[in-house]
């Protein structure tokens, strides 16, 4: 039928665009991802918008990451302590909360949060420079864009995001302990010294590596969207949702990976 | 008062080896499957002033960040002083660009940034000691007639003063060549007249080589009949002299200034400005309405 071949066609043809268009936009992002880097050692360095913007990442992203890291610590507390009440074990709770939170909720969510902060804080900017000729601008007067304005941001959020974790885990501990102390009447010395005595190197390495890698996704796909943006500020808006999705979803997905060869390491 | 900008650096020249500041030869880009320049050729002479005409979409922003290698035709040959743009690696291109202002249609000032700042940014880039920095922002700024904003963010400024800025930010390293993108458009009559009286002074007292796209005829047939003179610190109007040859070089007075219609991506009419007055195209005759 002439008809169904059209539509066979098309349909096929708005796959093979479909394709080309996801190969186009890992490669720009892969060649956009590598600049940043390389720029870090070329000149000239762009070391006081690196400093601002570690202000406004790694400052500005404490509160919230402080406020979510107390309340994951108290409610691991709270979950795990009615199971291991069962077997009179609730002295236990400090290492659980120390090894989960170290290992895996404290990178993991702080990387989220930051990712929906900055992530689309990022994308928006970049994307507004961009539709109003910012971008243009600074490339007429003989600045590389991706060297003003992606390797700072990459930079500061890639030094930032361990920090902010480390933080994080710290404010997780210290939630987990009041519960378990006001709740629980656990020895504070008892929760701490299980708590610290549970977490090996290997963790710490395994809970700052990840941020670090996290940083670098979430930076990158926040400054990806932003220099990406097409049709106006309704590009904008669009770059910034896309770009919460994508740098939430890579973080997901590179930290299973992450997490399958960090434990091969240190098992 | 019109105070001049002093030589602070020595402009750096615009000649290439056949004396033209920019040839494009056959220029030639698409979008998606739409071909929007088919082949434009024109040159503009050391210290001449084209202007670039036709109709929204017809290619003009195109072909100025064309020249300005912002954008890389998909054929065609771009020469500006000399130098092939085309064939240049994109950080080549960073260094390229240093020896041309750019005037963006919106301005495209940095936002965050305030006017002082957004002035000294190609002077701070070019990492010059503070002191020559400020002394030749403030220089700039009087130049333009704005040194009463030099603190307000550029959410704060008018059309026209967004504009003057951006004259101000293009013009602040006295490049050899200017670009401009409608640098009037959306503005009301009297500060069009501002934004072209300092278009003049630039082309007048520095001879810089401009390109100029517009939608207005009106502004190519004032940069084509008036003049500014340093001496009065005025603009006046040329004598309609057709016996004498335009152009400075030559030792004439009457500075050189040629108009370049473009239409369905190609170079539908270049000429003089008596050409266009006395045309009979339809054209054409559209522009003139």
């Amino acid at each position: 039928m002439p008809a169904d071949r059209t539509l066979e066609l098309s349909s096929r043809d708005r796959l093979n665009q479909r394709v080309k268009q996801i190969v186009l936009s890992v490669q720009e992002y892969t060649n956009l991802a590598l600049e940043s880097v390389v720029d870090v050692a070329r000149t000239p360095f762009y070391l006081d918008d690196a400093l601002y913007q570690m202000d406004i990442i790694g400052i500005g992203s404490l509160p919230i990451v402080m406020l979510t890291g107390f309340f994951i610590g108290a409610v691991m507390v709270l979950q795990t302590s009615a199971q291991f009440s069962r077997f009179g074990e609730t002295a236990l709770v400090g290492d659980v909360v120390a090894i989960s939170i170290v290992r895996e909720l404290g990178p993991s969510i702080t990387s989220l949060l930051v990712a929906g902060r900055n992530s689309s804080g990022i994308a928006s900017e970049l994307g507004s420079m961009l539709v109003t000729e910012q971008v243009d601008a600074m490339r007429a007067m003989g600045t590389d864009p991706v060297k003003k304005l992606v390797t700072p941001r990459v930079l500061a959020t890639t030094l930032m995001l361990p920090l902010l974790t480390a933080i994080s885990d710290f404010i997780g501990l210290v939630g987990g302990y009041l519960i378990s102390h006001f709740q629980l009447r656990l020895d504070p010395v008892q929760y701490w010294t299980r708590a610290i005595h549970a977490l090996e190197f290997g963790d710490l390495v395994q809970g700052l590596v990840k941020p670090l890698i996290f940083g670098f996704i979430l930076s990158s796909v926040g400054c990806y969207y932003g220099l990406s943006v097409r049709g106006g500020t309704q590009g904008v808006g669009r770059a910034t949702t896309q770009a919460v999705v994508t740098a939430s979803v890579l973080i997901l997905v590179s930290n299973f990976f992450l997490t399958r060869f960090l434990l091969f390491i240190f098992p | 008062m019109h105070p001049d900008l002093s030589p602070a650096t020595p402009r750096m020249s615009a000649d290439s080896p056949d004396g033209s500041a920019i040839v494009l030869e056959d220029v030639r880009i698409g979008f998606e499957e739409r071909d929007v320049l088919r082949g434009v050729s024109f040159s503009v002479a050391r210290n001449e002033t084209l202007a670039l005409l036709g109709e929204t979409a017809s290619g003009k922003t195109l072909l100025l960040k064309i020249v300005a290698g912002l954008l890389r035709p998909d054929a065609g040959s771009v020469r500006v002083m000399g130098r092939e743009v085309t064939s240049m690696t994109e950080h080549e291109l960073l260094d390229f660009r240093r020896q041309m202002g750019f005037v963006f249609q919106e301005g495209a000032l940095f936002d965050s940034l305030t006017v002082a700042e957004n002035v000294a940014y190609r002077l701070r880039e070019e990492r010059l000691e503070e002191q020559e920095v400020q002394a030749r922002v403030a220089e700039t700024l009087r130049f333009v007639e704005m040194e009463d904003a030099a603190e307000k963010m550029p959410g704060e400024l008018s059309g026209g003063m967004r504009r003057r800025v951006s004259i101000a930010r293009a013009l602040v390293t006295r490049p050899p060549i200017v670009l401009y993108d409608s640098p009037t458009a959306g503005l009301d009559p009297v500060t069009s007249q501002t934004i072209l009286c300092l278009i003049l002074r630039l082309r007048d007292v520095y001879g810089v080589t401009a390109l100029l796209a517009t939608q207005r005829m009106q502004d190519a047939f004032a940069l084509a009949n008036f003049r500014f003179t340093a001496e009065s610190n005025t603009v006046v109007r040329m004598p309609p002299d057709r016996a004498t040859p335009p152009g400075r070089a030559n030792g004439a007075e009457r500075p050189l200034t040629r108009f370049l219609f473009l239409r369905d991506g190609r170079t539908y009419f270049e000429g003089g400005p008596e050409d266009v007055a006395g045309t009979k195209d339809g054209y054409l005759q559209r522009f003139l309405v």
